[in-house]
């Protein structure tokens, strides 16, 4: 008897702690990601829409998971620097430029972090120092 | 009681049509009594501002005046087609209004830029081109920059400046004009919900047009 309750704590302890750090990831998570929502707000959601739906072919949208993928460790260089020159996004072109923002690299990730996980993308976090190095990288 | 709630039902449904036939939109802008004589009476009359001359040209290089807009009911804006702030939420709205009513004859949307030196006939028609709109629905205007600043007097919305930072500083409406040329509306073109109400606005001006 004594024993089975001291497994059954045991049992317990083990799943909090395991709880406990998947929290952690999870609370780091969703601190970016409601911080990047409001970055969003204020720096991208005129032109890419609050849907990242984009405007026609002006603008591109945020929703090509492939591309959004496949281009991560250039997305804060994007953001840093605009972009100029023609980009193909969900099989159409799109030529406009995108202003660079001189956001800090805290809000970069942020940012990516709530789109790479909005509007269809599963990006996970994105983080600063992920984001510091990408920036480093800027050509 | 049944005979209550019988006689209550006839009020709601007969205050339902009241409120709906007295629908009407406000006249905006100054407006001056003009007494005049006809047929030897004397009568007093009132007379409304009105959207004044103008002298454009559209995305398709057509002259486009103040004339050209007899007979419709029209939205007016002012943008120009590199605005990196309001203007792509705008015409994201806008858009919604153009394909609400491209298919009613009478109903027409300009856009006046007002970077006229950057935004040609070409550059206009290239950006409604990738806007996505086709046809004389809506006309995206290129005139001269001193003429359309002052424009925005008649539309009753902030003068456009220019800015260092944000090169022009403009006026997010959406304006109502109807046949009369006189302002019955103004709506934040940022915002979903004021052009929700824009687009219901038309249709009530379109029945007080039909009477």
């Amino acid at each position: 008897m004594k024993i089975r309750i001291i497994g059954g704590l045991v049992a317990l302890l083990f799943i909090l702690i395991i709880a406990s750090c998947d929290n952690e990831a999870n609370i780091e998570f969703k601190r970016y990601y409601s911080s990047g929502a409001l970055v969003y707000q204020t720096h991208c959601q005129n032109c890419h829409g609050a849907k990242g739906e984009g405007l026609s072919a002006l603008i591109p949208p945020l929703t090509d998971t492939i591309y959004l993928k496949n281009n991560k460790a250039q997305l804060a260089c994007h953001i840093k620097k605009g972009i100029k020159g023609k980009l193909v996004i969900n099989g159409k072109t799109f030529d406009d430029a995108m202003p660079a923002d001189d956001l800090s690299a805290l809000e970069i990730a942020q940012v990516l972090t709530y789109m790479g996980n909005s509007f269809g993308n599963h990006l996970h976090t994105i983080d600063v120092q992920t984001v510091e190095l990408n920036l480093s990288n800027c050509k | 009681m049944k005979r209550l709630s019988y006689f209550l039902g006839i009020i709601v449904l007969m205050s339902a049509c009241k409120s709906n036939s007295d629908k009407k939109l406000p006249i905006y802008g100054n407006r001056q009594a003009v007494t005049k004589t006809v047929d030897g009476k004397t009568i007093t009359d009132t007379v409304y501002q009105t959207i004044g001359a103008f002298k454009t040209i559209n995305q398709y290089g057509d002259s486009i005046t103040n004339k050209s807009l007899d007979n419709n009911i029209y939205v007016a804006d002012f943008f120009f087609s590199t605005c990196p702030s309001i203007c792509p939420i705008m015409h994201r709205n806008m858009l919604k209004v153009y394909n609400e009513f491209k298919a009613t004859n009478g109903i027409k949307i300009i856009s006046y830029t007002i970077d006229p030196k950057h935004d040609s006939v070409a550059v206009l028609k290239k950006y409604a081109d990738k806007l996505g709109i086709t046809g004389n629905m809506w006309w995206l205007l290129q005139g001269k920059k001193e003429e359309i600043y002052a424009l925005s007097k008649n539309y009753l919305v902030t003068k456009p400046e220019e800015d260092a930072k944000e090169r022009f500083i403009h006026d997010g409406s959406f304006v109502l004009v109807d046949k009369q040329k006189r302002v019955r509306g103004a709506y934040n073109g940022t915002d979903a919900k004021q052009v929700d109400q824009l687009i219901a606005d038309i249709k009530t001006l379109q029945a007080e047009n039909v009477k």
